[in-house]
């Protein structure tokens, strides 16, 4: 009985980790290049969570800086604000895009040149207040790359 | 009787719009304003300029900054993609980027910063009283907004289409596509 407690524990266990790891999955992320001097940029990508999740932090390694960001446009006049934190509603996909959300990276370390691959890290946070930290490799898009308009 | 002739009375005040507005343009005809006169500003190549500068050419004119990770960038990625669209048109049009963000946006980081969208493009910019001049001047807004450890501009996003005679004509909306401009661009050339 005991033997079979823990077997039961373990597949548990491991049924948590499968679903914790495939909480949050990433498709199309990217970066805008920079020119050598620019000293900010935005990362861009594509967000599902399977369960009600919230976006509550980002990082990367090649920014001083990084936040959650979102573009509002009002009487042809463009606001970018700080937010705190973005829902990722369980099954929905969430786009990070031009003219929406994105992630700002500020006090850029060098360069960011066309085909590198920038890591970012994404943590977000279930209803449980779980902590799930996502490791993301976005590619970085030439300036000048035509965009969804 | 009288409905038929209130009838008739809006069917021909509606042709009389038609005749009078052949072009039905995408962006926001603004011929006429009095505003957006002229601007005195430097090139990234050193260079002074003027609206006079660009005599013959039609121009496209956006307002933004480098630091910019959204709205500036798409814009002219926009501004690459018509003068594909306008293709043997597209040497008749001159893409200007005016900076509100002097402060940050160097000669040298405009000059590379034109140069990775398009060789042509030419960054404009000025002091901190002439950049709040000529925004003013065009009707465009800007503010420095706190982010961080540095700051990012809140900055009106419209592109102004000046013709080859100097004259502004329309402001083009952020949400229009290269398409839609290039048609606006080919009517106002082809008038």
């Amino acid at each position: 009985m005991n033997k079979i407690n823990k077997i039961m524990m373990a597949v548990a266990a491991s049924v948590l980790a499968i679903s914790a790891q495939a909480q949050v999955t990433v498709s199309d992320a990217w970066v805008r290049a920079t020119v050598a001097q620019q000293k900010a940029t935005g990362a861009f990508m594509q967000l599902k969570s399977a369960k009600d999740v919230r976006l509550l932090e980002v990082r990367s390694p090649v920014a001083g800086v990084a936040e959650i960001h979102k573009m509002e446009m009002a009487d042809n006049m463009m606001k970018m604000r700080a937010v705190d934190s973005i829902d990722l509603p369980a099954g929905k996909v969430v786009e990070l895009k031009p003219g929406a959300y994105h992630i700002m990276l500020m006090d850029l370390k060098a360069q960011v040149k066309d085909g590198d691959v920038v890591p970012v890290t994404l943590v977000v946070e279930g209803k449980d207040k779980k902590r799930e930290t996502i490791e993301v490799k976005a590619i970085a898009k030439p300036l000048n790359q035509a965009t969804q308009h | 009787m009288k409905r038929r002739s209130v009838l008739t009375l809006l069917g021909s005040m509606s042709l009389l719009a038609c005749s009078r507005t052949p072009v039905a343009f995408k962006g926001i005809d603004i011929t006429g304003a009095t505003y957006a006169s002229d601007f005195h500003l430097r090139g990234h190549d050193g260079k002074e300029y003027s609206l006079a500068s660009f005599k013959g050419k039609y121009l496209l004119i956006f307002f933004g900054f480098t630091q910019c990770p959204d709205v500036c960038p798409t814009a002219l990625s926009r501004a690459v993609h018509i003068r594909k669209l306008l293709a043997d048109k597209a040497e008749q049009l001159q893409v200007i980027f005016i900076t509100i963000d002097p402060e940050r946006d160097t000669p040298e980081l405009l000059a590379q910063y034109m140069k990775a969208f398009d060789p042509g493009f030419l960054g404009l910019y000025g002091d901190m009283k002439q950049t709040q001049e000529v925004a003013a001047d065009f009707k465009v807004f800007y503010q420095k907004v706190p982010s961080g450890s540095s700051y990012t501009m809140d900055h009106t996003a419209i592109t102004y289409v000046f013709d080859a005679q100097g004259k502004i004509r329309l402001a083009l909306k952020h949400e229009q596509t290269a398409e839609q401009c290039a048609a606006d661009l080919r009517a106002l050339m082809a008038a």
